[in-house]
């Protein structure tokens, strides 16, 4: 279960968003997409082409016939760096995992028809009756779940039906919740009259998940939500949360410090499944930028230190800022009186 | 005998020692219940392979009663069919409010009181992880009566022990959890106190853990004792080491 704090404006959340269904049209998964605020059918309309070159199709070949030898009941966690290019000055394995994608292209629909899927959108799903029981969640909650459930149990994602040989899998992505379209108050009020439903309705998810071959990803509007405690709970029922803050609007968008990137990526949790430990990668500071094709995730690389005349503001940021870095670089000025000699 | 353990955890994840304790105590041939509310079967089987014990096999012969939370909430909510009277699911506090975990208390009680068959050495209750049951909707009263009801039993009638996970956090804005595991420290006989370490993230000390034995509760007017290690988890194996002696140090 990725879980996905939004930026401000939800600009990148929905193009990893987008990444995640294109990968799962391009893998020959089954998607179901879900939304309170846009018509999935325009969501999947707007993915992005596949980059698919000769040397990657081959590569790529031998990954997609591993990967549907996974005949595990466990569930199968989207690791979001899997489409993007390696990170700069890191010792690179030639393994390519997942595809590259080209944001000015959109997905053709020829591809798009290839697979099979799914969507809720919620407008038209108001009008009928939930069946399960209702158990005091959110009424929109819950007849996501019902209709999530339904899909797995009718398309076989969780081994119903013995004869099915081709198992697949099924990749949900839900956009957007929490937010006041799905008739939760969590972001507008600091006492909602119902705290729990976003708990449990991820808690259900989450059993949904483990017990069929599928993956989910999650937006959620989390600088809207008011009481933090419910941010706290839903990290620990989460496997993976990945935060994008992103520059615009913010005072970081005109510091030195980050002019060549759009945002950050805060990693605030990963998955530590089937064994003690869980693989942490080296590096924890993540930026991202958005090319005119390309969206990259790169270490964070501080420019160099080289003037004189910088302004004292800017030199207190940096110097705050390279305590909280852990891979600072050597020309930084550390702790927050600069020195003159 | 008759001992109540808390694991906490801050700003890290503990759930190693739920893992240690769970294959401990099957090792040692004791019965346990097992509330995994967190995470799947096949995981803590998995895991539990990786340190000797096989989970499937103590289900078999009766040692292990496993209540996994994530699948049973499925079947509350999405089986159509008559509950059967007089077996309430342990879950069903999530479907009705206000939410009472007597179900689930029940769930427990008949699982460790002795059936006849079967000898084992005493009861254990080992519970992952109590800081969901707020996040279902149980209050922090409920779930304070929930873990007394436990302790009375199993604790002093069967004199077996029990293992608690929670997380906390000290700034933490979730006061309900704050409040539980405040409360839960103070009736605990051991706390085993897993902190990530405060100087950020390090590759080859993933921790610390504070063992504090409370010897205080027995009225002898000593003070609690304790113990501060470092700890690095690795594959199949956890290595524990006084602060500053990680082998990557010296």
């Amino acid at each position: 279960l990725v879980f996905t704090e939004e930026d401000k404006y939800s600009l990148y959340s929905n193009l990893l968003f987008k990444y995640f269904l294109a990968e799962g049209v391009v893998c020959g998964h089954d998607l179901f997409v879900a939304s309170a605020k846009e018509h999935p059918d325009n969501i999947l309309k707007e993915l992005p082409a596949p980059l698919l070159d000769d040397n990657y199709r081959n590569k790529l070949g031998e990954e997609t016939t591993a990967k549907s030898e996974d005949f595990q009941d466990s569930m199968k966690i989207a690791w979001r760096y899997q489409n993007l290019p390696k990170m700069e000055a890191s010792p690179t394995t030639s393994t390519k995992f997942g595809h590259y994608y080209d944001l000015s292209k959109k997905m053709s629909p020829e591809l798009l028809q290839s697979i099979k899927w799914h969507s809720f959108y919620l407008p038209e799903k108001l009008s009928s009756e939930p069946k399960m029981k209702t158990s005091n969640m959110n009424s929109a909650y819950t007849r996501l779940l019902q209709s999530i459930q339904q899909i797995i149990h009718q398309e076989g994602f969780d081994g119903s039906d013995p004869q099915k040989k081709q198992r697949n899998i099924l990749r949900i992505g839900i956009q957007n919740l929490g937010s006041l379209l799905w008739g939760d108050d969590i972001c507008s009020s600091d006492s909602p009259e119902d705290s729990h439903s976003l708990t449990k309705f991820l808690y259900v998810l989450r059993g949904l998940l483990r017990k069929s071959l599928s993956a989910c990803i999650i937006t959620v509007p989390a600088h809207l939500i008011q009481n933090k405690a419910i941010m706290e709970r839903v990290t620990n029922l989460s496997d993976t949360v990945v935060g994008l803050e992103s520059f615009i609007g913010s005072e970081r968008e005109t510091n030195p410090l980050y002019k060549d990137y759009h945002g950050l990526v805060h990693v605030h949790q990963i998955p530590r499944l089937n064994s003690l430990i869980c693989d942490v990668s080296d590096t924890k500071d993540l930026a991202f930028r958005l090319k005119r094709k390309l969206f990259t995730i790169e270490r964070l690389h501080l420019p160099p230190d080289l003037s004189d005349t910088v302004s004292r503001t800017s030199k207190q940021d940096l110097a705050e800022s390279a305590k909280l870095l852990s891979s600072g670089c050597g020309a930084m000025a550390i702790g927050k009186k600069h020195l003159d000699f | 005998q008759g001992k109540f353990t808390l694991l906490r955890d801050t700003r890290t994840d503990g759930s190693f020692l739920v893992h240690h304790f769970l294959s401990f105590y099957l090792r040692a041939g004791c019965k346990v219940c097992f509330v995994a509310l967190l995470q799947s079967f096949s995981h803590y089987n998995i895991v539990a392979q990786k340190l000797g014990v096989s989970l499937t096999a103590a289900k078999e012969r009766g040692q292990l009663v496993f209540l996994e939370g994530l699948k049973s909430c499925l079947d509350l909510l999405f089986t159509d069919e008559e509950e059967q009277p007089g077996q309430p699911h342990p879950l069903q506090f999530m479907s009705e409010s206000p939410s009472n975990l007597k179900a689930l208390f029940d769930f427990v009680r008949t699982s460790l009181t002795p059936s006849g068959c079967g000898s084992w050495q005493g009861p254990v209750l080992l519970l992952d992880d109590l800081s969901v049951l707020l996040s279902l909707g149980a209050a922090p009263v409920a779930v304070l009566d929930f873990i007394h009801y436990c302790r009375v039993v199993v604790c002093s009638q069967l004199k077996g022990n029990i293992v608690v996970l929670v997380h906390s956090n000290k700034d933490s804005e979730d006061e309900e959890n704050e409040l539980l595991v405040n409360s839960l420290c103070h009736h605990s006989d051991l706390i085993l106190w897993v902190e990530g370490l405060a100087t950020g993230f390090c590759k080859d000390v993933h921790g610390q853990i504070k063992i504090i034995r409370r010897v205080s509760l027995e009225l002898t007017a000593v003070q609690d004792r304790v113990q501060i290690y470092q700890y690095k988890i690795q594959d199949r194996n956890v290595t524990f080491f006084a602060p500053g002696l990680s082998a990557a140090v010296l």
